[in-house]
């Protein structure tokens, strides 16, 4: 019965089904396919017998990558950055959508909110360009006005301790402006009559902002933030490549999950440390976000993903 | 609005917020070009500066003498970005069309299976396995184009658009007056969904410009290098005159000049064409602030 149903409906909408086709094939190839690679995790890989074929070796791998020393070090990189990104890049963002839509004035408000998106658009490439126009220790524009107060250049890309501050900061450069774009959407969606009485009752702008226009963020806000911590052991691969690259000096204070991977992958050819290590991360960000979702739905159904 | 004295206060701290934080975010775009206009000796007398020291063209020069290789990386990433936006586009609006029609039975499944694909993946080794030993697409350009093709967000968000424009009623009209669902998909669902395209469309677009990671992981042929690949290279590289000239160098070219001259040279067009664009990216990201 549940069979013959199943084909009565794909008979009846034959052409929606194969109009779905294009992007379904895709996902089987270059999703799900590579999902069920995950057993090369578990193998010992050569290239002639390939994924299906190669040997089993059990946990081997995991041993491997665990006994390394770097498990630990890189799951914690990657948590400890994803926060201070996180919670950098909620403040400004929130802090940027209240002042551009409460602020009287309309022009100059408008080209800020211009300007403030425009790292949006350029590559990490480009912004790796700008940093070293920044920081580099012989000619960049930090060093110069060191030099000028005349004080002593410094080398940051040398010195672990700098990039704790400055990686949130880039992070907040590069998405501020799409966050408060974001956080703004939902602010031109709230009622006036909320304000229009609050007014009224003798509220001054301050105590609406604290006590309506946060509040009723709320939502936005944690399903964003339960969004990011879904994906809080991926890393920002693409920043940490290219703005700190294969720097040895700062390997151990700037290596993430992922550009742990990606080396061992690409660079060392070490395909069991690299699969057991994207394994790891996959499994687990994969029952962090059930587990997220799982604690929300309990805790109220209209904040849940899923 | 009564405007009190704590109007006038909020404004006064709200103002200087911003202006702040939009020098914050302006000030590396004014020294990137500023500096690639500084002449050599300057540069290495006095560093980078805000006010331009000398000026100098020379690094424009050097770059402009011999452009093969910039034109070529130009002219891969045009052809990439106009294939693949185009293509990514019809699919996903099609299959965003397949997804919102209520006689589709199994349409939350079909947005489930996408879905799901967000949550859970296999790892970056076998993803790069599987697309260069199984599906040969190493050093092929259909890999700068597949690689980065769908984004199940966009086609989630392309859907919830289509539930939100189009009444039920319309569809079956068309269906009354005969139309199949292909016909009804191309002649009233895309025409409809202009604004969602547009705005969606330029954020695949702005994907497949700024998009260095497939290249790096997947192309090692020269003269496939797509722009911000090429740009990467150049920056990354010791000498970048030569990785530029490809042929005898002299020894008294620019070099720190040359890179930040280079970077512009890329980023060029993106920021020429960000006012005119801006507002449908804007317009893009509250459509999806949208819970679907």
């Amino acid at each position: 019965m549940q069979k013959n149903g199943f084909w009565q409906e794909i008979k009846k909408n034959k052409v929606l089904y194969l109009m779905f086709l294009p992007v379904g094939i895709y996902y089987i190839l270059f999703a799900y396919i590579p999902m069920g690679g995950i057993i090369l995790a578990f193998k010992e890989f050569n290239y002639r017998d390939g994924i299906l074929f190669s040997p089993w070796n059990g946990f081997k791998n995991f041993e491997y990558f665990f006994s390394s020393g770097r498990a630990w070090l890189v799951t914690k990189n990657t948590i400890l950055y994803n926060l201070a990104f996180l919670a950098a890049y909620t403040v400004f963002s929130v802090a940027c959508a209240i002042a551009i839509a409460e602020l009287a004035g309309k022009i100059y408000k408008k080209f800020i909110q211009s300007v403030m998106f425009l790292p949006y658009f350029v590559s990490w490439v480009v912004v790796s360009a700008m940093m070293y126009n920044f920081f580099n220790y012989d000619y960049g524009l930090i060093n110069t006005v060191i030099k000028n107060f005349g004080g002593q250049p410094i080398d940051i890309y040398s010195n672990p301790i700098y990039w704790y501050f400055l990686l949130p900061m880039l992070y907040v450069w590069k998405w501020v402006g799409y966050g408060s774009v974001l956080y703004l959407a939902a602010i031109m969606g709230f009622d006036e009559e909320c304000y229009e009485a609050a007014i009224i009752d003798g509220a001054n702008i301050f105590q609406r902002i604290f006590y309506i226009t946060i509040p009723m963020l709320k939502p936005t806000m944690i399903i964003l933030i339960l969004l990011a911590l879904g994906r809080i052991l991926r890393g920002e691969f693409d920043m940490f490549y290219q703005i700190i690259g294969n720097n040895g000096l700062l390997l151990d204070y700037t290596d993430i999950i992922d550009t742990l991977v990606f080396r061992s992958l690409m660079q060392v050819q070490d395909i069991g440390m690299a699969s057991a290590a994207g394994a790891y991360q996959s499994v687990l960000c994969f029952v962090i976000i059930m587990v997220v979702n799982w604690l929300v739905r309990r805790y109220d159904k209209d904040y849940a993903l899923f | 609005m009564r405007k009190g004295k704590d109007y006038i206060l909020f404004n006064i701290i709200g103002y200087i917020f911003i202006t702040i934080i939009g020098m914050f975010t302006f000030i590396p775009f004014v020294v990137l070009v500023v500096s690639s206009f500084a002449s050599e000796n300057y540069i290495i007398n006095h560093g980078y500066t805000l006010i331009p020291g000398e000026f100098s063209l020379n690094a424009y020069k050097l770059i402009f003498q011999n452009p093969q290789r910039i034109i070529r990386a130009y002219i891969i990433t045009i052809i990439v970005t106009a294939v693949g936006t185009s293509l990514s586009l019809f699919l996903s609006t099609m299959a965003a069309y397949v997804m919102y029609r209520k006689d589709v039975k199994y349409r939350n499944a079909l947005a489930f299976f996408l879905y799901f694909t967000t949550l859970f993946n296999g790892g970056l080794a076998p993803y790069y396995i599987i697309l260069a030993n199984y599906y040969h697409l190493k050093n092929n350009v259909l890999v700068l184009i597949l690689v980065p093709l769908f984004n199940v967000f966009y086609i989630l968000i392309l859907r919830n658009f289509i539930r939100g424009s189009i009444p039920d009623s319309l569809i079956e009209s068309a269906k009354i007056d005969g139309a199949g669902d292909f016909t009804i998909f191309l002649r009233i669902v895309l025409p409809l969904s202009k604004p969602a395209l547009a705005s969606i469309g330029l954020f695949i677009a702005l994907n497949y410009w700024n998009d260095w990671w497939t290249p790096m992981m997947f192309i090692e042929k020269q003269n496939l290098y797509p722009l911000q690949y090429t740009l990467y290279l150049i920056l990354s590289s010791v000498n970048v005159a030569a990785n530029i000239l490809q042929n005898v160098v002299r020894i008294d070219m620019p070099k720190e000049t040359l890179k930040l001259a280079m970077t512009v040279v890329a980023t060029g067009p993106i920021i020429f064409l960000y006012p005119f664009v801006q507002r449908y990216f804007v317009r893009g990201i509250t459509l999806g602030a949208v819970k679907g």
